[in-house]
């Protein structure tokens, strides 16, 4: 029983943290409807400052409590910077390119952090009251935890007497609900948005300096504190504050719970709450539903198939192409492969992310069964390759058609969380299927047969399959099918209104992409000759979203040219400097910036200028 | 013959009663409009019968077969067709593409991968859309065009599912005066020619008394009187309803 206790207490006091990075999260998202990937970075930097601050200052409980309020007050001035530097001048831009804009922010302050601290994680050292324990039940409680335990709900009652007894804090509740009738009435939108942002990167440094006795500071912060952070928000409803205290509760406890009963699978614990919610309540616990349905309120730009010149220009580059083996020494030819490999997993992405609006988080789950399905059919079943690479796509088209059974009934960030849901629970299940998968460790010797030995045979072959790949998913946007996807896009209504079945097409389309994608998964596994779990990592998936949202997402060439140019910048990079990340991030940040629209997008655009639409 | 039959519809939303107890019936080449004043509960019939609300009580027949119920696209299967209050359409398609599309749909062809839609019910759509006075813009994208043209679009699309009946919500609203007189003579063509049935609403009282065969009124969510324009013309209930008169509210 007092076991019990002590776990719920732990996981009462996780929540607390998490809450308020949350907190800080929702309110931004309710008032500037910017899906922030750079709150976690706050979060981070509230880490490294409250770290900075606490070391210098005195070890007292009331020099602790001064420390953190510094910091949040650091944190605030740093959100309130980025906005008004960065994030103010992408509010009109869509959703999707605001999302790839944050994340640029993610990897700047990931190297600015590393230049400034240093790679080692950071432990804070404690001073003896927050070592000390209080007795509760017979058992031993750290007095920290109940501290965090306390803090959480009088954050909440802070934000909820900030909210309904102020003049700001009506405004902001009245934007959350109609920005537009807030900004007719006349209210300073700038200094609101700024405010807010502040209010929220406050909270968010907070959450990370007081989280810095449990932990260290660490370069991991941003990435594993935001993906838990959209997990809460999104459980508890986009832009609400209670739903997100609920949510951080549910899911602190079920973790700490969790780490007991199912060691093995508290990786998986939390994205199976979160796509259990959303199943049952697509908007969250206490969201409502959002007033910009499905692509209803965007303009889409008009498809057109390419002018002569860019066909001829894209023919061209395809013999170039076809030629490299000739030229390319064995370093470039496999540059060329991955190249190509990235083109057919970009291209499968936006089949469904542009002409299918359902932007996925979790694109590399298709990916990694693919490269599985094949290494699997290879080492465990003894097939050929010819097996394998027929079994990836099947096998991740499978998958995907029973996930996407659950996915294609959400839209907008719900969407792109649940996927990101189903792409960790597929991570988990391969990380802890050692018997099968090898776990950590992999499949290992997934060559291909002596024919295609040859690193130019592999790569001619690898050409035929993307780029035939490819421009099958071309022709199907140009069928009646592509039409109808994108018009369940468009407008639903509609759609829905001549007779079409919107789920059953989207479903059909998330189906393909996937086969897509686990075909491009299973030429990566026999081009590596190994396939490991970070196959299916996020930041493969990010790699996917990249690439489109670089090439543009309206535009059909677009993931070709976004996979090229994404592929090339970064083995570049890779190459030329240690600050790989930062100049990866300032060049996302200037490109989302010159190009709102994609490169390609925005090439077109150019292109159609002076000629009518 | 009726083509559409309605009985005692009922729905409320919270405490509110949007439509109480509403039935009637259109014919074949019939042109029924449907009137009131704002919160009449108009739009709210509209979204049953065509699939969009389901009802909570009450029969929605079309022909003999029995639609409540039945999800949009089920519906519009059965030959309903349908344009929206505010405009529905494809905005990343052109205007012929929209209309293609349509018939794709009506022929249950969308599942065809491969063979390029451009090819595909090209002349039908074309003569669909000169019918409209739409094939010079044929070639333009829908996302960009007037609010007239846009209404005009709609209805091409509805009508390429070769609907029995079609309904419409404030199909002029947003036109030249022109335009509508156009657009309701050639409602009325389509209706007289195909015996196409056609139910509309409408706050253009020249529009509703110009073209409807029969007209029902509708107040709070109860119907106060149908009958041919002379008729409601001359209703008591009806002209308290949009005037306003002292004996309805018991007059002091």
């Amino acid at each position: 029983m007092s076991a019990l206790l002590v776990q719920l207490l732990t996981g009462l006091s996780g929540a607390s943290s998490l809450f308020l990075v949350a907190a800080g999260l929702t309110v931004i998202f309710g008032v500037t409807r910017v899906v922030n990937f750079s709150h976690g970075s706050l979060t981070m930097l509230g880490a490294y400052i409250g770290w900075s601050v606490l070391t210098r200052l005195p070890r007292g409980p009331e020099w602790f409590i001064l420390g953190i309020v510094l910091t949040a007050l650091i944190a605030a001035a740093l959100g309130a910077l980025l906005e008004t530097l960065l994030l103010r001048r992408i509010y009109r831009a869509p959703e999707l390119l605001q999302l790839l804009f944050t994340f640029g922010i993610v990897l700047v302050v990931q190297d600015a952090t590393l230049w400034l601290w240093g790679p080692n994680d950071l432990p804070l050292p404690r001073a003896p009251w927050l070592r000390s324990f209080v007795s509760i039940a017979g058992e031993r409680v750290p007095l920290y935890d109940l501290i965090l335990i306390a803090i959480g709900p009088l954050v909440l009652a802070a934000l909820w007497l900030l909210f309904t007894r102020t003049r700001w804090g009506t405004l902001v509740r009245a934007a959350t609900e109609d920005r537009d009738m807030v900004a007719a009435l006349g209210v300073d939108q700038k200094r609101l948005f700024t405010t807010v942002f502040a209010l929220g990167a406050g909270l968010a440094g907070m959450g990370g300096a007081l989280a810095l006795p449990d932990a260290s500071a660490n370069l991991q912060i941003d990435l594993n504190i935001i993906t838990d952070a959209f997990v809460v928000v999104v459980v508890g409803g986009l832009g609400s504050l209670p739903g997100a205290f609920l949510a951080s509760l549910l899911i602190g406890v079920l973790q700490s719970f969790g780490i007991v009963l199912l060691p093995q699978a508290t990786l998986v614990l939390v994205f199976v709450i979160m796509a259990a919610v959303l199943v049952i309540r697509p908007n969250g616990l206490l969201g409502r539903a959002q007033s910009t349905a499905r692509g209803e309120a965007h303009a889409f730009a008009l498809v057109r198939p390419a002018a002569p010149v860019l066909r001829r220009l894209g023919l061209a580059a395809l013999l170039l192409a076809a030629c490299a083996p000739l030229i390319a020494g064995p370093f470039l030819l496999s540059v060329l492969t991955e190249m190509l490999i990235a083109l057919l997993f970009a291209a499968s992405l936006h089949f469904m992310m542009g002409p299918g609006g359902m932007a996925s988080f979790g694109h590399a789950a298709w990916f990694g069964i693919g490269a599985y399905a094949a290494a699997f059919a290879v080492k465990g079943l003894a097939l050929g390759m010819g097996a394998g690479l027929l079994l990836a796509p099947l096998i991740a088209g499978l998958a995907a058609a029973l996930f996407g059974w659950f996915v294609v009934r959400l839209s907008g960030v719900y969407l792109a969380m649940l996927t990101l849901a189903f792409a960790q629970i597929v991570w988990a299940a391969l990380f802890q299927a050692v018997e099968i998968t090898g776990g950590d460790n992999g499949i290992l010797g997934v060559w291909p047969p002596p024919w295609a030995a040859d690193r130019r045979v592999f790569y001619w072959l690898t050409l035929l399959l993307c780029i035939a790949s490819a421009l099958l998913l071309r022709r199907i946007l140009y069928a009646p099918f592509g039409y109808a996807l994108r018009a369940t896009r468009d407008s639903e209504r509609r759609a829905e209104a001549i007779g079409l079945h919107a789920v059953h097409i989207r479903l059909a389309a998330f189906t393909l992409a996937g086969a897509a994608a686990g075909l491009a998964g299973g030429l990566s596994a026999f081009s590596k000759g190994s396939v490991f779990p970070n196959f299916i990592s996020i930041s493969r998936s990010v790699d996917g979203l990249l690439m489109v949202l670089l090439g543009g997402v309206q535009s059909i060439a677009g993931p070709i040219v976004g996979a090229i140019a994404y592929t090339g910048l970064f083995d570049l990079l890779l190459l030329a400097t240690d600050q790989w990340r930062a100049v990866l991030g300032l060049a996302i940040i200037t490109l989302v910036l010159a190009f709102p629209h994609g490169i390609a997008g925005s090439i077109h655009r150019l292109w159609l200028r002076g000629r009518e639409a | 013959m009726t083509i559409l039959s309605v009985a005692g519809l009922r729905k409320s939303f919270g405490g509110v009663q949007a439509v109480t107890d509403v039935s009637f019936t259109v014919a074949p080449g019939e042109m029924l409009a449907l009137i009131g004043p704002n919160g009449a509960g108009k739009s709210t019939c509209f979204n049953m019968l065509n699939g969009q609300i389901r009802p909570d009580a009450g029969t929605i027949h079309l022909g003999p077969l029995d639609i409540t119920g039945l999800p949009p696209r089920r519906v519009a299967r059965q030959g309903v067709g349908r344009t929206f209050q505010i405009t529905a359409t494809f905005a990343s398609m052109t205007v012929r593409e929209n209309v293609q599309l349509a018939f794709l749909a009506h022929h249950r062809r969308i599942w065809h991968l491969l063979r390029p839609l451009a090819a595909q019910y090209r002349a039908e759509a074309d003569t669909l859309l000169d019918r409209l006075d739409m094939l010079p813009q044929a070639d333009r994208a829908a996302g960009i065009l007037a609010y007239g043209d846009l209404k005009r679009l709609e209805l091409a699309v509805a009508l390429a599912g070769q609907p029995r009946l079609l309904l419409m919500d404030e199909p002029t609203a947003g036109m030249a005066p022109a335009e509508r007189v156009a657009l309701m003579r050639l409602a009325r063509d389509l209706a007289t020619t195909t015996g196409l049935a056609i139910l509309f609403t409408e706050h253009d009282m020249d529009v509703v008394f110009g073209t409807a065969d029969r007209i029902l009124v509708l107040n709070r969510g109860a119907l106060i009187a149908a009958g041919d324009a002379a008729a409601i013309r001359a209703n008591h209930a009806v002209r308290a309803v949009y005037l306003g008169s002292g004996t309805t509210t018991g007059g002091h």
